[in-house]
């Protein structure tokens, strides 16, 4: 049986009295993006930043690429590349100054040609040696999607990546996310927005109250129906 | 390039752009000794016995300074979260930021043990060597102290206010034992200091141990 990108088997966590999930089962294929749609305080965030190592769930098993989160955290950090709402980006430093900490962090010691070649890519080569104090939301994405990138993660837990970003900063993540898939990527994003949600996504799951409600290919009409649904009533049939 | 010294050299990068830790930290520091400077007369007999005390007063209080500024540091835009996500032990991370605590302290303490040696009329001789001997030691303890205590405070509501509260009480033995220390070798009755200095060195490394043990637990959301 071919290793699973990301696999959870009954991921549940609870914050004292709060129970952020209760139960998450998901496996997700190789090259597989999905798309996980779901209000807020639904426990997306949390399940992304369990299988990120951020967390520690109160229950459960959870795989990336094969590799136990909780037994080697540190061999499974090595194939993820997590991007949030903050980017995790020093203000103080310049995106080269960042990435390069970043990149001695992973133990790359060669890494000044593939910073380069990413900066490029993201277009902040011509602001590669400015702080990022003065950069805009967008400006600020666009590095913590570099900073994701550098060590070429083989799973990309992106937590709505769509948040605050102009035109054409959306267009740059779709081609990124794009180009990720093409290289055999897995990709797992959290978005409200269905559209942007579902363009590139392969499969798409519902997540209420700490649960996966519904999973389904994403190219069919019936996520689209379960999520229209779910905005107007609530957990889906 | 090893994580923590990638930390110790990504600090110092950020400290010489911002100049805001050390600046604080050493003028608070320094401030401290000019103030007990005037409190206490020059002549005065007692000032041998008082001395040690206010050094370390001006240690301690500038190391909390410092601390806070170092955890800020970090806690703005979640950079921590970002050190978490890399391939490193937690405890890798809890030693670059201790070796870059006490590094920061160490630069301050530079400025602050002269001026107190002019201060009090000493010389630079090996009676200043013995100091920043000890002052080395009990620095140490109470960066190694210091940085989880910062990491804990930074999950509570009131995190400036939270860290002195936490590390005071958690380095009295420290810094009891340190002015003992500095109190014989200005005094010269060096006979019975290497038990202080024990109890430095034994503080030094549980405080160390124990933090790196439980530092995965300080930064658990």
């Amino acid at each position: 049986m071919a290793t699973l990108a990301l696999e959870s088997e009954d991921i549940r966590k609870t914050f004292g009295q709060f129970t952020a999930l209760s139960g998450v089962t998901l496996a997700v294929q190789r090259g597989e993006f999905l798309t996980l749609f779901g209000r807020n305080g639904a426990g997306k965030t949390t399940f992304l930043k369990i299988a990120a190592t951020l967390v520690r769930a109160t229950h459960g098993k959870l795989r990336i690429e094969g590799i136990d989160i909780r037994e080697e955290p540190e061999r499974a950090r090595r194939h993820i590349g997590f991007l949030s709402h903050n980017t995790y980006l020093y203000r103080d430093l310049s995106p080269i100054e960042n990435l390069r900490f970043f990149g001695r962090l992973y133990g790359m010691p060669d890494s000044e040609e593939r910073i380069r070649k990413i900066l490029e890519r993201v277009g902040l080569e011509r602001r590669a040696s400015e702080p990022t104090r003065a950069f805009s939301r967008g400006l600020h994405q666009r590095l913590g999607l570099a900073r994701v990138m550098l060590h070429e993660p083989s799973v990309m837990l992106l937590d709505e990546p769509y948040t605050g970003l102009d035109a054409n900063a959306v267009e740059m993540l779709n081609q990124m996310l794009d180009e990720a898939v093409a290289q055999g990527k897995t990709v797992l994003l959290t978005t409200h927005d269905l559209e942007q949600g579902l363009r590139a996504a392969t499969r798409a799951a519902i997540i209420e109250r700490g649960k996966i409600v519904f999973a389904g290919d994403a190219k069919d009409t019936g996520i689209r129906e379960a999520y229209r649904q779910y905005v107007r009533m609530g957990v889906p049939r | 390039m090893r994580p923590a010294a990638a930390i110790v050299v990504k600090d110092i990068v950020i400290e010489m752009r911002s100049k805001e830790s050390l600046s604080s930290t050493t003028m608070f520091g320094v401030l401290v000794l000019v103030i007990f400077n005037f409190a206490f007369e020059p002549s005065s007999l007692e000032r041998a016995l008082i001395a040690p005390g206010t050094l370390w007063v001006a240690i301690s209080f500038a190391a909390i300074l410092g601390l806070n500024r170092s955890l800020a540091m970090e806690i703005d835009n979640d950079c921590l979260q970002g050190l978490l996500l890399a391939p490193l032990s937690r405890g890798d991370v809890y030693l670059g930021k201790v070796a870059s605590n006490f590094t920061f302290m160490i630069i301050a303490e530079l400025v602050i043990l002269p001026v107190f040696v002019i201060f009090n009329n000493l010389k630079f001789n090996l009676q200043f060597l013995e100091i920043a001997a000890i002052t080395c030691l009990a620095t140490f303890a109470i960066a190694s102290v210091g940085t989880i205590l910062s990491t804990i405070s930074a999950n509570t509501r009131m995190k400036e206010v939270m860290l002195p509260v936490l590390q005071i009480p958690l380095t009295v033995p420290v810094v009891i034992a340190a002015v003992d220390a500095t109190g014989r070798v200005l005094t010269g009755e060096t006979k019975e200091i290497s038990s202080w200095l024990y109890l430095l060195a034994g503080f030094s490394i549980v405080y160390l141990t124990v933090s790196y043990l439980v530092f995965e637990f300080a930064v658990e959301e």
